[in-house]
């Protein structure tokens, strides 16, 4: 069957899609997104999360059908997301492509989301498998609870596993992008 | 596999006539991990998310009827009032991603022992809206769940809404897991008190080939709660009988041993959980009384 949908702001038709397919497949093996991880297919580790009509969910759960229509953000298109989000356009699930010399389909060339460039500074990176998926979940939460407690961060994440960090690096990176959000606020 | 989109409620009435072997997809929590590990392969997939009805609720007067596709987080920001235990029992399941899809549609679909909606709609007292082109029944909670992972759908049925009396009194939820999160019930258990009917009900998970109540402990504690006079006196309930209580709750289990517990581990668990649930929602009561007491 065909799909139809934008990702990261941008029309995406995809054919042959497969009934059973996931939304997680879609993305990776035929609109070249391979941001999104697949580490479980069974939605307990939360590397393949993506924004869903602006709504955190395991992309590796949504049946590509499901999709027919909707809006999905990546963690390629987190930096325009949050980027759009920050210059206060309204419309935070519709990204529209800004005449930057960057490319928000792979991400290539983007500036760096807040919260990308907090994990950079705070070494919330080893693997970075878990990334992508920890990035789209903090952001989401920083979106909606700009002053996070601590238990905030923990329970906003707790879909999210990182067998690397032992998730303290993670923690600063979150309340680093929190204070420097709320800096620039 | 096909894959079939109906936009309306009547028209995923008329395809699941049609096609009563199509499995219907609401958030996918269950459906997808099955399809992922090639544990199913229906002939038709259903997605229900273009059914807007299915993810409105409505607060009555007696109960709220809660759209089958209701995702666990919107209950737990909106319901925790009217649906405390429901609310609590949304809030253990698994991680943000998952409640933001998931919801009590699926969870009554799959109908797993360990779901966490159980316990809690057997201690509220709740009944299942179920429909089909032949029209349409409500199912007692007690009577829904039919055998493991079994409920009393029809093949051609649908799941409308779940229609969950509104707490008249509190209630709690309570579930014995490894972690905090993302962890599916090694037991769990629900207790509502009733201060209106002056009744108690529970619900008791993953010990029993179904979500169960524990209805000889219920008899046992209304009928010791009344002779007491503690709906009256808002004394605390004497240690013994909570301890009956908790005794008979154990023995409602009929538990197996498996990777997550063994039977009498999940006997002795429940046991504890009656006790706490019943501390907590009776201390919540009784501070309850004693403020509109000092108010009248
Ligand atoms: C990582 C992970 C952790 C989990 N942890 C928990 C947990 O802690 N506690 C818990 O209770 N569950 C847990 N689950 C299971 C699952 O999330 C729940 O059972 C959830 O309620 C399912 O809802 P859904 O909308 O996603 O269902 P779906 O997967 O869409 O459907 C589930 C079943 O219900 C049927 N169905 C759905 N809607 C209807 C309808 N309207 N009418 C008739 N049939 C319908 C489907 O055909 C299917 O058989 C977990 C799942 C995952 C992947
Ligand atoms: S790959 Fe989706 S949650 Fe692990
Ligand atoms: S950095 Fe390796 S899993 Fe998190």
């Amino acid at each position: 069957m065909r799909v139809n949908f934008t990702v990261n702001g941008r029309p995406q038709e995809a054919d042959d899609v497969w009934e059973g397919e996931s939304l997680l497949y879609v993305l990776r093996e035929r609109l070249g997104l391979p941001g999104s991880k697949n580490a479980c297919e069974q939605g307990e580790c939360g590397s393949c999360t993506v924004r869903l009509d602006g709504v955190p969910v395991c992309s590796c759960l949504v049946a590509a059908g499901q999709v027919e229509g909707r809006e999905v953000v990546t963690v390629e298109g987190l930096a325009d997301y949050a980027g759009q989000r920050s210059c206060g356009t309204g419309d935070r699930t519709s990204p529209s492509g800004t005449a930057r010399d960057t490319d928000s389909q792979t991400g290539e060339g983007t500036r760096l989301a807040p919260i990308q460039q907090a994990f950079i500074d705070a070494g919330a990176v080893q693997c970075g498998f878990c990334t992508p998926g920890l990035l789209v979940a903090a952001d989401e939460m920083l979106e909606r609870n700009p002053d996070p407690t601590d238990a905030d961060i923990r329970e906003a994440l707790s879909g999210n596993l990182c067998r690397c960090t032992g998730y303290e690096k993670i923690m600063d990176a979150v309340r680093l992008a929190a204070a420097r959000q709320s800096e620039g606020a | 596999m096909d894959f079939l989109r109906p936009a309306s409620w009547e028209e995923a009435l008329a395809a699941k006539a049609e096609h009563p072997t199509a499995v219907p997809i609401a958030g996918g929590t269950d459906v997808m991990v099955e399809i992922n590990f090639d544990h199913r392969r229906p002939e038709y997939l259903m997605d229900l998310n273009r059914v807007g009805d299915l993810f409105e609720w409505e607060v009555g007067a007696e109960s709220v009827r809660l759209g089958a596709s209701v995702p666990y987080t919107r209950i737990m920001e909106n319901l925790r009032a009217e649906l405390p235990g429901l609310a609590l029992a949304s809030h253990t399941v698994a991680s943000p991603q998952i409640r933001n899809r998931g919801g009590v549609g699926g969870n009554l679909g799959t109908a797993s022992p360990a779901g966490d909606a159980h316990p809690a709609l057997l201690a509220a007292g709740a009944e299942v809206e179920v429909e089909s082109v032949r029209g349409s029944r409500r199912i007692p909670i007690d009577e829904f769940y039919t055998g493991v992972k079994r409920n009393a759908l029809a093949a051609d049925e649908l799941i409308r809404a779940v229609h969950v009396r509104k707490a008249d009194g509190p209630q709690q939820f309570s579930k014995v897991g490894t972690r905090n999160a993302m962890v599916i019930a090694v037991c769990a258990f629900g207790l509502a008190l009733h201060p209106q009917t002056r009744t108690v009900r529970t619900g008791i998970g993953s010990a029993a080939p179904t979500p169960v109540r524990a209805k000889v402990a219920e008899e046992f504690l209304n009928a010791a709660l009344e002779e007491g006079g503690f709906w009256d006196n808002g004394k605390i309930v004497t240690p013994s009988v909570a301890q009956r209580f908790a005794d008979l709750c154990s023995a409602a289990c009929n538990p197996i041993d498996d990777v997550r517990g063994t039977a009498s581990y999940r006997r002795h668990a429940v046991g504890v959980m009656a006790r706490r649930t019943l501390t907590w929602t009776w201390e919540s009561y009784r501070g309850a009384r004693r403020i509109t007491e000092g108010a009248a």
